[in-house]
């Protein structure tokens, strides 16, 4: 009996405290008032956060942009043109063209080396050099890397429109219309992009549309699969009954009530297949059938160094580097968002 | 099983069917001029459209095409590439060196991406587990034939160990570059899958259960891991032994090799497109695809028994990329 009221008793023995003016302050040197996990904040404020702590993704984020504001200021930043033979008249009045010159800027050089070069070109600055016929490859490596971004744009474009709005429609209805859309679809997956490709060649003329077209006709399937998917999750869910109860056609349940709720992985579908559509524009511009002289795209700009590769092998690096960080770039964005929209439990 | 079987191939025999009467429709309506007007008369080119059945009703064309294809398995003749040869005569070797190639790209694709996902999986965070992660970056971000081309660079050129160009003399030692270029990509997706799957299975209550039973080393992993782990990987590997097919275009025209693609890309790029040419490789490859797809579904029905009971036909045709297999697999 007296051991217990030792025990309870001693605290208070020891110390009398009085309480002081400070206690009933915030301490602001800890950072524990806000609750990063579990505070009640926007979903879009979530993601925001997550994908930004994710270095990964924020790195291709930055890779993208440098390259977007490289393509849209890159060809501007010096004098030639894309299409532009760079030539120079020399005393006796003779054109010389600056054929496959090695990447040169003059100033650095001379900080180099102390040395000027001694041939007509000597002030002009070529950063990736020409190519075997005397046009700039700084500009046209850029104007091709507006080929690929234009092909980013669509992508994005032919997947929002076509391929989700197809998927959503079909698992909203079901019955009949979703099994004619569905063989309509498994249709359309069984024709290689190739063929599509082949088919289309026969009637139009080859260049950037045909591209487009063949990506207008393939790319909306692996879309529309998962946005099918997300609706048969999503159609059975009180909130879409409360929402019919509530008076609302199907349009708005499809498109206002449904779609904001499978957002998360339609867009990270999304960004998965720019870079397969960027490497398709690339490959078919490689084989001939893409972009036609004199324009460029990286996939022709590669093939023309490959053309040249025992003998010019600076050619071929920039479009090669500027393919393969804009694949790794949004392959990192698309690994970064799905995380950050659907993150699990032990990410928390 | 025979029954879904067959249900199966049926609906892959009424794809084809439908697929071939679009591309011989698209083919055959499409504004365009199989003759060059320029050098030929008006009487001749309607002699010429007489002579090849082009004045006949579309449908009675696409019976005569058909019925030569089944009956003598003749595609007709290409107009341009190969001064005009008989298809059939052509696309026989074409046909084998594509295969060929293809065929040692997926084989070596397909072994070495499991053993380096497995050794991956077991040796978690390890050697091999960072190098499969960089391999699986590398094979994305890394268009196979950028990796062909430095391959070619430096392997045939700066040291000529390998040929330059693939000849049919020199089989095996001129079918290692293409091939391996080939199925870096492959290469690198299974091997990720792999390692992702196996990683999951590990972590699974039976896998603990099979070892506190006392079951460990090759028995655990190839009865129990292996085996479970194996049959999301078989939906993988089945796009990507189409996309080997045509992504096998670039590997020819880099290395010469007179396949299927080089066929392909000479019929569209070529100064007149080739018709026949283009008809009969679209009817070729599109029947290659439905038919890995039709014998993947066979094998993935065999390896997963629910997958009959859900009959789901779109659940194992999915795009090659991993978060499109992610997103309909759970339905």
């Amino acid at each position: 009996m007296s051991k217990k009221k030792n025990i309870a008793a001693a605290p208070v023995a020891e110390t009398a405290y009085v309480p002081k003016a400070e206690d009933f302050e915030f301490d602001t040197s800890l950072d524990i008032s806000t609750d990063r996990n579990f505070a009640s904040q926007g979903f879009w404020k979530g993601v925001f956060t997550r994908f930004f702590k994710n270095a990964r993704a924020v790195i291709g984020l930055v890779i993208i942009v440098l390259i977007i504001l490289l393509s849209l200021f890159g060809p501007s930043m010096n004098s030639y043109g894309y299409k532009d033979i760079q030539s120079i008249k020399d005393e006796s009045g003779k054109e010389i063209t600056a054929r496959s010159i090695p990447p040169r800027i003059p100033w650095l050089h001379k900080l180099m080396t102390g040395e000027e070069y001694d041939d007509p070109f000597a002030d002009k600055t070529f950063i990736f050099g020409t190519d075997s016929i005397g046009r700039d490859l700084w500009t046209r490596v850029w104007y091709g890397a507006r080929v690929s971004l234009l092909i980013a744009f669509v992508t994005i474009f032919i997947d929002m429109i076509v391929g989700m709005s197809f998927g959503l429609i079909s698992g909203f209805y079901g019955g009949a219309a979703d099994i004619i859309m569905q063989r309509f679809v498994e249709i359309s997956n069984s024709i290689p992009r190739l063929v599509i490709v082949g088919v289309l060649a026969t009637f139009m003329p080859k260049g950037i549309g045909l591209v487009i077209v063949a990506l207008l006709l393939t790319e909306w399937i692996g879309m529309s699969k998962i946005a099918r998917a997300e609706m048969l999750k999503m159609k059975n869910q009180e909130y879409v009954m409360a929402s019919r109860t509530l008076g609302a056609g199907n349009a708005r349940i499809i498109f206002v009530d449904i779609l904001p709720n499978t957002i998360g992985p339609i867009i990270t579908q999304m960004m998965f297949s720019i870079p397969t559509a960027i490497f398709t524009e690339a490959f078919l511009s490689f084989v001939g059938v893409g972009i036609m002289l004199p324009q460029c795209s990286v996939g022709s700009l590669i093939e023309d160094g490959f053309n040249n590769i025992t003998t010019l092998p600076y050619q071929i690096i920039p479009p090669i580097l500027v393919l393969a960080f804009l694949m790794l770039a949004f392959n990192f964005v698309g690994d970064g968002l799905r995380e950050a929209l659907a993150p699990r439990i032990e990410d928390m | 099983m025979g029954r879904y079987i067959i249900k199966r191939v049926i609906m892959a025999l009424i794809t084809l069917f439908i697929i071939t009467f679009l591309l011989f429709l698209l083919v055959r309506i499409m504004p365009g001029n199989p003759f060059p007007s320029e050098r030929m008369s008006d009487e001749a080119i309607e002699k010429k459209r007489e002579e090849m059945g082009l004045n006949d009703p579309i449908l009675v064309q696409y019976k005569n095409y058909i019925s030569g294809i089944i009956r003598t398995g003749s595609f007709g003749k290409g107009s341009s590439l190969y001064n005009g040869a008989p298809i059939a005569t052509v696309l026989p070797k074409a046909m084998s060196n594509s295969f060929r190639i293809g065929g040692v790209a997926i084989l070596m694709g397909v072994s070495i991406g499991l053993i380096l996902g497995i050794a991956a999986a077991l040796n978690r965070g390890r050697f091999w587990d960072v190098f499969c992660t960089v391999l699986s970056i590398v094979g994305v971000c890394i268009p196979s034939y950028v990796f062909m081309i430095f391959l070619q660079y430096f392997f045939a050129y700066k040291i000529p160990f390998f040929p330059f160009y693939f000849n049919n003399r020199n089989f095996l030692m001129s079918s290692v570059m293409p091939a391996l270029s080939l199925s870096l990509f492959s290469m690198s997706t299974v091997a990720r899958f792999t390692r992702n799957e196996m990683v999951e299975v590990m972590d699974s209550d039976y896998v603990l259960m099979a070892e506190s039973k006392g079951m460990y080393g090759t028995k655990l992993v190839t009865r129990h891991i292996l085996r479970n782990a194996l049959i999301p990987i078989v939906t993988v590997i089945a796009p990507l032994i189409v996309d080997l097919l045509t992504g096998a275009l670039v590997v020819e025209k880099i290395y010469g090799i007179n396949g299927i693609g080089k066929l392909m890309v000479d019929a569209i790029t070529g100064e007149g497109i080739d018709y026949n040419w283009v008809l009969a490789l679209g009817i070729l490859y599109s029947a290659m695809y439905i038919g890995i797809m039709l014998v993947l579904d066979i094998v993935y029905c065999l390896l997963d028994p629910r997958i009959r009971v859900s009959d789901d036909p779109g659940s194992s045709k999915e795009a090659s990329d991993s978060t499109a297999a992610e997103g309909t697999v759970g339905v």
